[in-house]
């Protein structure tokens, strides 16, 4: 069994070798910053900011990203093994500090950690790896073409002679560096670890439950805190019994924060916003939240959000009866399609607001004086969580320091540092080390949501069954009148826009305060839905089997911007849509209640196709009995992590159509924990099948390109199953159960 | 008030502690025992699963002051010298991907085991459905309880699990 430790962050900087010489230098003629230490420590040698040698033959390898279950701690080291080429069983990970002049700009989103560290991790690898072999010609004496390396060794096939990377390794860091034109890359077909299976790197720590997430951080003289807000978002505390408070047994300080009033919004990088609250600091967890059963705050609304869900769901309703305020996109002649066209549907999609619901609610660690801050958090940003403690404390980014500790889920949620803010804050007041502990309550009730989403589309098909023209008008909860709310717009993925002739995309913003964010393939996750069911829809008003009306749509195989990772390749496209439903056997003939359904998404750079099949009984509930997903994720890293990725996404997608849903009255969110908000369970989980396809292309990232498909194939299932064509999420609301 | 907790089959004096206290935050304030984890507070989500005289309890609804003599087990207390085999069969299968929550889903997991070591699919789903995977590693989950099933017929993991008590 692989045995790889990943050091907790708290413990690095302690470490001996991590000492910056003062300069990087730039790989000519790359743009990638090669930053060696140079430094020959007691244990070891660092070639890179990534590689550590030591002389023993462990090697060290850094993991850059915050992990927060998407694998990044297992596959970006990965690379650096493959090209360096190591012995997985010899590689040790451990997280990188956070420092933007080695690492850049760390943060787990997008599905960009594989994609955005490719080309780095790859050359600074080879690099090594080529100065190794350079260091051998040395020392040998004999030419560099004759040396070849198996993993962890340099090879000399001609004598035999061999050496480990370890024997070499204090040579090697006196070795120049090479020029990168002279550094050889591995082709993809000798590869030996990427496309394999390969155990998580803290699996061996998870199975044992050891300290490893922001919520298990523990310092030195650290005190416990819960911060209460305003339960109507944006609202400020009048007064407050603070004195009360402080005479409960366990206690240490109870206090104000002065914060901003109204509601917040996401911002990426972050801004400095803190709501106003009460700090209630105690000697453990269970003191601070007992305390807050005492506490009695008078909170001034003023400010605060006034949103209604229904009122919400009404006006959009209304905006949707006509055309839209500002138009996003005309192409072709629109008018003359609907006008032209044999068949013509219109269609109103919905979804209302979710949870992100990670299952390690927010929490972060911190110690704060007038003159430097020091946190622990599982932010999705470590880098930009040290950029908002500058700003919000006045000093320089060099008084900060910031530790990256795995986070117990992402989702996007941890894409803000408020709770990083918070925690400072109350450090910073109380004069000791603070952990700042979110309950799932507070978690719930100040989340930046999975927006509302409404989407009034048209469709206009010729009569041998072609999609002719197009129709979205998007309407957007907007909390300023002047632009959209995070997530509640419209992304060009390029269809239709670019592979449809006649296409109109037009918005209107309606009044939602409630603040919004990144939420697993934002957008995507709640447009697939409406445009792969109403492109359903279509095909079948037209009689045309709904892969062939699908795959015709799509129109001509093309990269639709050559070399853009984040273009549609309709050649990709087609290829996962047909593996997919051959996967699935489509068309085949099934009993009474049961059907397929299809569809296809591109997000974050990936191609994802997906089938479900479904049976309906006649109250309504629904059994996914399986889901296939191809998906066309470029050059596969960890297969294990991979499949693990896009079973997840299936289950994810399931789980946030079948029943979740967030509703706001008076400002408040009325779901507070679990009990009222339903994820879904082990039981329901469908047989799922994945496969991916060997396309040749660089790899992309896949956190996020196999959710979105998942909502339209099960419901394009569901009304081949039972004739209901569902236009709202969750299905919950139209009496469905999964 | 006196208080004495048997976890692990280790005694720990916790007659300092508010006896209201939830063994979940004694376990990871007091005793720095954090394999157990908070994720809801209401015995929705499983995270902070326990043995409790062998069965599997949610730490976040047992005060503290009702649980002299009992026997507590926590995930740090599963392996012996070896990795218990649910443990093995998790590191087999790769379950994890944040690991949040595998941590109470292994100790559901090895209770059900340690009463009924051939579990169907549905005997397997009703003894999971407490623990909440937010990340969706459902699949492996049940994959790695059929794989340490099949390795129980050795009969390795009762030892592991008789010295807890309860029923095997």
């Amino acid at each position: 069994m692989i045995r790889t430790p990943v050091t907790p962050a708290q413990g690095l900087d302690r470490r001996s070798f991590l000492k910056l010489s003062g300069f990087g230098l730039a790989l000519s003629g790359t743009g990638i910053l090669w930053t060696p230490a140079r430094v020959r420590a007691a244990d070891g040698v660092e070639l890179n900011q990534y590689i550590v040698i030591r002389p023993d033959g462990r090697i060290q390898i850094a993991a850059p990203n915050p992990d927060v279950g998407q694998g990044v701690n297992t596959s970006l080291p990965m690379i650096v093994a493959e090209f360096l080429d190591a012995d997985w069983s010899d590689v040790d990970v451990v997280l990188a500090p956070v420092d933007a002049s080695r690492y850049g700009f760390q943060f787990a989103g997008g599905s960009r950690s594989v994609p955005d560290r490719w080309e780095e991790l790859r050359l600074l690898g080879a690099t090594a790896r080529e100065m190794l072999l350079q260091t051998a010609a040395r020392e040998w004496s004999v030419p560099r073409d004759e040396l070849t390396t198996e993993p962890s060794r340099v090879v000399h096939g001609p004598s035999g002679r061999q050496a480990s990377y370890g024997e070499l390794s204090v040579q090697a860091g006196q070795q120049p560096v090479p020029d990168a034109s002279a550094v050889p890359f591995r082709e993809a077909s000798d590869y030996r670890l990427l496309g394999t299976p390969v155990l998580n790197t803290s699996a061996d720590a998870i199975v044992r439950g050891e300290r490893l997430f922001g919520i298990d951080t523990v310092v030195p003289d650290m005190v416990y805190a819960n911060y209460v807000k305003c339960p109507r978002i944006g609202g400020v505390v009048k007064t407050a019994n603070v004195d009360a408070v402080k005479q409960l047994p366990g206690v240490i300080d109870a206090f104000v924060i002065d914060g901003d009033a109204g509601t917040y919004t996401f911002r990426f990088p972050d801004g400095v916003y803190v709501a106003s609250g009460v700090a209630i600091v105690a000697e453990n967890t269970w003191a601070a939240i007992k305390a807050r059963r005492t506490l009695d705050v008078e909170w001034d609304f003023s400010a605060a959000s006034s949103d209604d869900s229904d009122t919400i769901n009404a006006a959009a309703a209304k905006a949707a009866e006509g055309a839209g305020q500002k138009e996003l996109h005309a192409g072709g002649d629109v008018d003359a399609a609907f006008g032209d066209a044999a068949i013509t549907r219109q269609a109103f999609y919905q979804t209302d607001f979710i949870s992100h619901a990670q299952l390690e609610p927010q929490s972060c660690v911190a110690s704060a004086t007038d003159d430097g801050v020091e946190v622990w958090t599982s932010s999705q940003t470590p880098t930009a969580a040290r950029t908002t403690l500058a700003e919000l404390f006045g000093l320089p980014e060099t008084a900060i320091t910031v530790h990256q500790v795995r986070g117990g889920g992402g989702f996007g949620r941890r894409l803000s540092n408020e709770y990083v803010r918070e925690a400072a804050l109350i450090a910073r007041r109380v004069g000791r080390p603070v952990k700042l502990q979110w309950t799932r309550e507070d978690d719930m009730a100040f989340d930046y949501y999975r927006s509302a989403s409404y989407f009034a589309l048209a469709g206009a098909v010729t009569g041998d069954g072609r999609l002719l023209g197009w129709r979205n008008h998007v309407i957007s909860g907007s909390r300023d009148g002047e632009g959209a709310n995070y997530g509640a717009g419209y992304s060009n993925y390029n269809f239709p826009t670019d592979v449809v002739e006649n296409v109109r995309i037009t918005q209107t913003l309606i009044d939602s305060d409630t603040p919004t964010g990144p939420w697993r393939a934002p957008v995507s996750n709640v447009y697939a839905f409406a445009e792969q069911s109403f492109l359903h829809e279509l095909a079948l008003a037209s009689g045309r089997d709904h892969r062939d009306f699908l795959l015709d749509a799509l129109g001509e195989e093309r990269w639709i911007k050559d070399g853009d990772r984040n273009a549609l390749n309709t050649t990709r496209a087609k290829a996962v849509i047909r593996a997919v439903t051959e996967a699935a056997g489509w068309g085949r003939s099934l009993p009474q209640g049961h059907g397929l359904g299809l569809s296809f998404f591109f997000s974050h750079a990936g191609h994802v196709a997906e089938v479900a099949e479904v049976s309906v009984d006649d109250e309504r509930r629904v059994r996914v009995h399986k889901v296939w997903v191809t998906a066309d994720v470029g050059q596969v890293i960890n297969l294990s992590g991979l499949e693990n990725q896009v079973q997840g996404s299936v289950i994810d997608g399931l789980s946030a159509m079948a029943a979740q849903r967030i509703t706001v009255r008076e400002g408040r969110i009325e779901q507070s924990n679990f009990h009222e908000y339903s994820l879904l369970r082990i039981n329901k989980r469908p047989a799922i099948e994945v496969s991916f396809l060997a396309s040749g292309y660089p790899p992309t990232g896949a956190g996020e390109p196999a959710l979105p498909p998942l909502a339209p194939a099960v419901c394009n299932a569901i009304y081949a199953a039972s004739g209901h064509r569902i236009r709202s999420l969750p299905i919950s609301r139209e009496g469905f159960t999964v | 008030m006196p208080l004495t907790l048997t976890i692990n089959g280790a005694e720990h004096d916790l007659g300092a502690a508010d006896p209201d206290m939830p063994l979940l935050w004694a376990l990871r304030d007091l005793l720095g025992l954090v394999g157990t984890k908070y994720g809801c507070g209401v015995a929705q989500c499983g995270a902070c699963t326990v043995w409790l005289d062998g069965n599997p309890t949610r730490a976040c609804q047992l005060p503290i002051g009702g649980l002299e003599g009992r026997a507590i087990t926590t995930i740090e207390g599963l392996a012996g010298d070896a990795l218990h085999p649910v443990q093995e069969a998790w590191l087999e299968h790769d379950v994890a991907q944040c690991g949040y929550c595998q941590a109470g889903q292994i100790m559901s997991a090895a209770a059900l085991l340690a009463r009924n070591p051939a579990p169907d699919e549905d005997s397997i789903h009703a003894a999971m459905a407490g623990n909440l995977c937010r990340c969706g590693t459902y699949t492996r989950v049940v994959a790695a309880i059929q794989s340490a099933a099949k390795k129980s017929v050795a009969g390795s993991f009762y030892d592991a699990t008789a010295t807890q008590g309860g029923e095997a």
